[in-house]
């Protein structure tokens, strides 16, 4: 067990030098010069001096060769030094520690809810017996997934914080500006699990181990909790290591729609204004992320299945 | 509950489409070009100003920080002109330089040396008083490192010699070389005048909020991407001649929030959880009157929105081309069709809010029949598509340019049919704002749209001298080139206005821009807030402003 969470872990920062060093070749392949960009400052071009440009190439360090500027990025990564927000001056790591504990709010509740409303859908339409009831359940993840977020976002903000003042509009304060936000992220979430889990209820509804249950007497309710559920959510586990990458995607749109502070509109603000040490600490940040979850669903499979337990065991003899 | 609790299906409906409607304004609706130059509505004045109260204030894009000295964009002055006073201040109804935290000043006739004779009461928010070796801290820096972080100062100060220091309330500012734009340009936010730590300190610090100025409001708190919150100072008594309110600001506090979403802004202060809001679009305009608000706009001064051509290249080194687009586009429908009544269609390469603009409205007009003449004459002959064509090359021109203003791209695709029907294909490239820059330097292009916001017409020298950024990427010449120079080095204004208006005539007639229509800023304030103005540079002052108590 030891000898593979260290494997694991010696994979995770393959991972995140493989996701350091492409964010950093991507930026620095394109073709605008973040110097002209910071000197820019929103006046549509007017005030670029290429003498002043120069200097200030300089005063960043983007004058030296593109390796060396790698390398002292890397070296200074490896000891929790992300450098400065050309943008802002501020420390890349301050701005993260700043806007990623709202993010982290954010996604919590909205997986919180995803996980919760994905799983009732998909087992109250395989515990009805009503075929038209399944059907109707059936059909709100395709349409949960098919709109727009932040059309859904919009449509809450109308209806909930506009017309009907339930909820604050924008902003960071209190539980309730975060209520419309985490909703709006957690329904394309919630949809996708509820079809993956509900495919999986269907087969498993169908297994022998279900009819052998039910001839022993048990109840709809108490196959569908101790068996059907516990087997059918592999799969969606698996998922939901994969969607974590997602939410944080959704957390651009959702911030921007709800101006919410985080890691999505950093993410978007040091994209657009090119801020390379801020975009590579965003990378290094996601990655992580991505990368611990994925740990954490993996560690989670023994606990559900058995066959997983015993292969882990044989492997690490 | 003070609306309908029951939704009748059609507001239902709009309601859920209104978003649809909203697709493309979701990125970025930040406005365009840098700032711009004000006049405030005059709110409704019989009613007396009540000192009190916090104003909710929504901004449509993220500031770049507070620092006034090294910002440019819209956002970042609306917060930092509340915390710093300027030398002298703008009339933005005349143009006239009037006294601020200077009382007076004397130029010489050469226009290089800039005498100012300081007040002697005004403090810093740290207590610091105001003396000349403040000025000179402040424009040492500006010229020297800190200009490399604060551009539109530092090309203000282009040529700066030295600031003497008189005595304890008397700065002589000398320049090089004659430079007329310089007193206007003190008038700006660029060139406010920060306490003498401040000058002195980290430009990213400033950045961030460690600014000091002498403004009726200061900094409490600055949170990157999410807003700022200014309280009042108090003991202010030095505001300039132009503002009504000569003693401290009514408003308690200021909150900024930087909400990017229009439809969340118009929404946001019609149910009351904003006080005013910046970046209103035509569509949300009847959701805010509709809440009993009112939208203030005005006119940007400076460059209006053109189509600056590269005349280096075919097809646009023709001149006959180049003037046949101006007489091909219907500027008024522009405006009419998908821009709103806040913008006006352009009537000269400057805005007329300019000082020293002059109506070219005649050389402007649309005149599709003399434009296809000249295009004739010019060997341009409609082709099978419908599209000219000359020696087996299609008459067929890009334009460049970065959607920073929200509504660029629904005006040049009117201007692409409108300049279809002539037989020209326009070819819409949008980039991203970063990488405008270098394109412009690489030069490939036919041409590159955009809009400049200066209340001083030397602007036309930056963009159209072939010493300055050469978009048009022309040779050096005897006609504009000199009227360009000239205008610097002229003191008296109806000589210079005369000069920029030969300019502005020569650069019409060339056809070296295609000038489209006026930017406009418009801001949505409720009905119960009253005195937002602008400023000459169509930036918001808060000094005036008071909102009604209960």
């Amino acid at each position: 067990m030891t000898l593979y969470v260290l494997r694991r872990v010696a994979a995770a920062l393959v991972v995140l030098l493989a996701a350091f060093t492409v964010t950093f070749v991507v930026l620095y392949l394109l073709p605008s010069d973040p110097a002209s960009i910071m000197l820019d400052a929103g006046t549509g071009g007017a005030s670029v001096d290429p003498a002043q440009a120069e200097a200030l190439r300089e005063r960043l360090g983007l004058d030296r060769s593109p390796v060396e500027q790698y390398l002292s990025a890397l070296g200074a990564a490896a000891t929790g030094d992300l450098g400065t927000s050309y943008a802002t001056g501020a420390p890349v790591t301050a701005l993260i520690g700043q806007a990623l504990p709202e993010t982290a709010r954010l996604t919590g509740l909205a997986l919180l809810l995803a996980v919760a409303g994905g799983a009732g859908l998909a087992s109250w339409a395989s515990w009805t017996r009503s075929a038209r009831l399944r059907g109707l359940l059936l059909a709100l993840p395709p349409l949960g997934v098919a709109v727009p977020t932040f059309w859904v976002g919009l449509v809450l903000l109308q209806l909930l914080s506009f017309r009907l003042p339930v909820f604050p509009a924008v902003g960071n304060q209190g539980f309730a500006s975060l209520v419309l936000p985490a909703v709006t992220l957690a329904i394309p979430l919630s949809a996708t699990i509820a079809q993956v889990l509900a495919q999986g209820m269907r087969t498993a509804w169908a297994a022998p181990y279900v009819e052998t249950a039910l001839a022993k007497g048990a109840t709809r309710t108490r196959v569908q909790v101790r068996h059907v559920t516990r087997n059918a959510s592999l799969p969606a586990l698996t998922l939901l290591g994969v969607v974590v990458g997602n939410l944080l995607a959704g957390a651009v749109v959702v911030e921007t729609v709800f101006s919410r502070q985080g890691f999505g509109r950093l993410v978007q603000a040091a994209v657009t204004s090119q801020d390379i040490p801020v975009v590579l600490g965003l990378v290094l940040v996601a990655a992580a992320v991505f990368v611990v979850v994925n740990l954490l669903v993996d560690l989670a499979y023994p606990l559900l299945d058995p066959r997983t337990r015993a292969h882990l065991a044989r492997s690490a003899a | 509950m003070t609306r309908t609790t029951r939704l009748p299906v059609r507001l239902l409906a709009a309601t859920l489409l209104a978003p649809a409607l909203l697709l493309s304004a979701c990125a970025s609706d930040g406005s365009a070009g840098g700032t711009a130059t004000g006049s405030a509505p005059a709110a409704t004045t019989d009613a007396r100003p009540t000192p009190g109260g916090t104003l909710r204030f929504a901004l449509g894009a993220s500031p770049s920080g507070v620092d006034p000295q090294q910002v440019g964009s819209n956002v970042s002055i609306y917060i930092a002109r509340q915390l710093a006073d300027s030398l002298t201040d703008q009339d933005l109804e005349t143009g006239e330089i009037v006294p601020w935290l200077a009382r007076s000043w004397d130029v010489s006739d050469d226009l290089t040396t800039f005498t100012f004779h300081l007040r002697d009461d005004v403090t810093f928010s740290d207590g610091t008083p105001l003396t000349a070796t403040t000025v000179k801290a402040n424009l040492d820096a500006l010229a020297g490192e800190l200009g490399a972080v604060a551009p539109l100062a530092a090309s203000y100060l282009a040529g700066y010699v030295e600031t003497r220091v008189d005595d304890e309330h008397t700065a002589t500012v000398v320049f090089a070389e004659p430079n007329a734009q310089f007193l206007q340009a003190t008038s700006t936010v660029s060139l406010a005048i920060l306490s003498d730590a401040t000058a002195t300190a980290d430009p990213a610090e400033r950045l961030q909020g460690k600014v000091v100025g002498s403004g009726p409001f200061v900094l409490e708190s600055y949170t990157q991407d999410q807003g700022a919150v200014v309280t009042r100072r108090d003991g202010y008594a030095w505001p300039s001649a132009l503002r009504e309110n000569d003693g401290e600001a009514y408003l308690e506090k200021i909150q900024f929030t930087v909400v990017p979403e229009s439809g969340v802004r118009a929404g946001g202060l019609a149910s009351d959880q904003f006080d005013a809001v910046g970046d209103v679009l035509p569509q949300d305009v009847p959701q805010v009157d509709g809440a009993g608000g009112s939208v203030l706009t005005r006119t940007n001064p400076g460059v209006a929105f053109v189509l600056q051509p590269n005349v280096s290249a075919a097809p646009l080194d023709d001149v006959a081309v180049r003037q046949a687009l101006n007489l091909a586009i219907d500027r008024q429908q522009l405006v009419d069709t998908v821009l709103s009544d806040a913008f006006e269609p352009a009537t000269s390469v400057l805005a007329s809010t300019t000082p020293g603009y002059t109506d070219l409205s005649d050389e402007l007009r649309l005149d599709a029949a003399a434009a296809a003449q000249l295009l004739d004459d010019a060997g341009w002959v409609p082709g099978e598509d419908g599209i000219r064509a000359k020696d087996g090359e299609r008459l067929s021109i890009d334009v460049v340019y970065a959607p920073l203003f929200t509504g660029s791209q629904a005006v040049l695709e009117l201007v692409q049919q409108q300049l279809r029907a002539v037989g020209v294909d326009l070819v819409l490239r949008q980039v991203t704002p970063g990488d405008q820059q270098a394109l412009l330097d690489s030069g490939d292009y036919d041409t590159y749209y955009y809009n400049v916001t200066r209340a001083d017409a030397d602007i036309l020298r930056t963009q159209f001298s072939t010493t300055g950024r050469n978009i048009n990427r022309r040779a050096a010449d005897e006609t504009l080139d000199p009227l360009l120079t000239e205008q610097l080095a002229t003191g008296e204004p109806g000589a210079r206005a005369d000069l920029v208006a030969q300019a502005q005539a020569e650069i019409v007639e060339q056809g070296l821009a295609v000038p489209l229509f006026e930017l406009a800023q418009s801001i949505g304030v409720a009905g119960d807030v009253h005195g937002v103005a602008f400023d000459a540079s169509s930036r918001l002052l808060f000094h005036d402003a008071w909102i009604e108590q209960d």
